[in-house]
């Protein structure tokens, strides 16, 4: 098919005024024309440059630069039966020459005087300035998705949330360029569907997933998280569709580990499950985005949580696994360091444990213990697991007693083991309990070994960590799932 | 003026007539899904004797978990082999 930014066949050069290495090769560019053999020049700023004649084509639409993806000016481009066979860029007396061929007998003189090499500038159609105004204008067809446009009068926040689309926040408006400049995120086709999401089971295609996570105020880099966290939770595993639906107040929590927390700047110090930093801030939050606005899930309808949590709004972070002296929560999981990765577990909201006082690893453990048997309920045991996020200066303790994570496990596992008959329904005039069973019985009060998430993060200072109380496990509610982040 | 991208998923949902309403349950198959929480099955003895008395079919059914939503061929042989269905909540 052809088009108007299709190249004319000979040879094409690409150049702008305003580089000191057009200027230089321009009386060459110049040369070149005289000839016999075709031969014309863009010019994405000046049309009267190299020259005012009718070889010189104006691109200050930038159209040819940016369907030929051209980075660097000048470049040259032999194109045959009008496709291109080869190209270079810069000046480079003796690439020019290879290049060239036969014609370089055309410019040979004027070449002589000139140095033999000089870098070329930066094309006008990469300024990254144009490059999301550009993506719109010549390649807006890309976006599949129906176009909504807001009156004059209409205050494109306000009307995003008449539209229902909203957590509750204000959104940023999904425009073509921003949404064009969120799929750069990822090098997935925007057409790609990358779950079926609960409740209505929708596609969501990677163009869907964007537009939510522009509306969250993601940026960019942080589309390929967003993803992995949507195909996290949009599993049976998982089981995002009761987790809506619960009368709990649980909600999805993601956890990053490895390279991407820093490439993106995730938090994992001072505050980390709180407010402050934009990727922990929107990358949860883009998720919950997709599931209300793709999946159709949202609190009255399928989502039934008597009282929510705050961390519905989306709940992320980012383990600090440099200052940790355990292993990680992903490695753990069976995850390489070298990987990044999302795990999406269902929780409430984080609840803080103090102990300031413990000196050693078994005080401190058993203080951890008592507080983590309150989870959900005092009177419950096993059936819900929790999330242990375990402080820098509690992590200290272990490290000084040389602990490893396996050992913590262990220790604390025994400590977590409850005599049934202590909450049997009835006890101490509570009717919530355990059923009846044989004296001398004892039960774990989270499935052992695999059933408290341990993440290690926060500030420095501070004998604080925190708990996040989970929801059903196993096949019948929900389980962790982790998956990787790909680019 | 604003133009934006829809993030929905852009369907619109079928709209689809209830079943009319039974003049009576006799002669009729009422199907009783149990959901799988506790003490459902006390709720739905009653239900079922109720419904007996009155001349219907009765069918159990349940639910493997009430946390996630009744297996697709569970709904389908429910609504091949019933007339109505109560499912039932309880805790």
């Amino acid at each position: 098919m052809s088009s108007s930014f299709d190249l004319p066949d000979g040879l094409v050069a690409v150049v702008k005024r305003d580089c000191a290495t057009c200027e230089l090769v321009a009386p060459l560019l110049a040369e070149l024309a005289a000839a016999d053999e075709p031969f014309v020049a863009f010019t994405q700023d000046d049309p009267t440059f190299p020259a005012d004649a009718d070889w010189v084509i104006d691109d200050i639409e930038l159209g040819v630069s940016w369907h030929h993806d051209i980075e660097t000016v000048p470049t040259l481009i032999k194109v045959t039966a009008g496709g291109e066979t080869e190209r270079i860029v810069g000046w480079d007396k003796a690439r020019w020459q290879d290049f060239l061929g036969d014609r370089w007998k055309t410019i040979e003189t004027v070449a002589a005087a000139l140095p033999e090499f000089r870098p070329g500038c930066g094309s006008i159609s990469v300024d990254p300035d144009k490059t999301a105004a550009l993506a719109v204008k010549y390649d807006n067809a890309s976006l599949a998705s129906r176009r909504v446009e807001f009156a004059a009068a209409e205050d494109d926040i306000e009307a995003m949330f008449d539209r229902g689309w909203s957590d509750g926040l204000p959104l940023v408006p999904p425009t073509e360029a921003r949404v064009m400049a969120m799929l750069e995120g990822t090098s997935r086709a925007g057409a790609e569907v990358v779950a079926i999401v609960p409740p209505n089971l929708a596609e969501a295609t990677v163009e869907k997933v964007a537009i939510n996570a522009v509306m969250a105020g993601c940026r960019p880099e942080y589309l390929p998280v967003v993803i992995a966290g949507l195909e996290a939770i949009c599993t049976d595993e998982f089981n995002m569709h009761g987790v809506l639906a619960t009368t709990m107040s649980v909600g999805p929590v993601f956890v990053v580990n490895g390279p991407i927390r820093h490439e993106i700047g995730m938090n994992s110090g001072i505050n980390v499950l709180g407010h402050g930093n934009r990727a922990n801030s929107t990358i949860g939050r883009a998720v919950q985005l997709v599931v209300r606005n793709v999946g159709g899930g949202a609190p009255g309808g399928v989502d039934r949580s008597t009282q929510g949590n705050p961390g519905k709004l989306g709940l992320c972070f980012a383990e600090d696994e440099e200052g940790s002296f355990w292993t990680s929560y992903a490695e753990e999981r069976g995850f390489d360091p070298s990987v990044s990765t999302v795990t999406a577990y269902c929780g409430e909201g984080p609840r803080i444990i103090i102990d300031q006082l413990s000196r050693t690893p078994e005080s401190l453990t058993r203080l951890l213990a008592k507080a983590m048997l309150a989870t959900n309920s005092p009177r419950m045991a096993i059936g819900m697991d929790a999330m242990f996020v375990i402080s820098p200066e509690h992590m200290a303790r272990y490290r000084d007693a040389d602990w490893d994570k396996a050992r913590f496990r262990e220790v604390l596992d025994e400590e977590l083991m409850i005599d049934a008959d202590s909450i049997q329904r009835g006890r101490e005039g509570m009717a919530e309990g355990f059923p009846e069973l044989p004296e001398g019985t004892r039960v774990p009060k989270f499935n052992p070994k695999t059933g408290l998430q341990i993440v290690h993060a926060g500030g420095p200072a501070g004998l604080f960590s925190s708990v996040i109380g989970g929801w059903l496990t196993g096949e019948g509610g929900s389980v962790p799932v982790t998956k990787e982040v790909r680019p | 003026m604003t133009t934006i991208l829809d993030p929905s998923d852009e369907t619109t949902v079928p709209h689809r007539e209830r079943q009319p309403r039974p003049e009576s349950l006799g002669g009729l198959t009422v199907g009783l899904l149990d959901i799988s929480k506790p003490r459902g099955d006390v709720f739905l003895n009653q239900v079922e004797q109720r419904l007996t008395a009155l001349g219907a079919t009765v069918n159990r059914y349940r639910k493997p978990t009430f946390a996630k939503p009744a297996p697709v061929d569970l709904r389908h042989e429910i609504a091949t082999a019933c007339d109505a269905v109560i499912e039932a909540l309880a805790d």
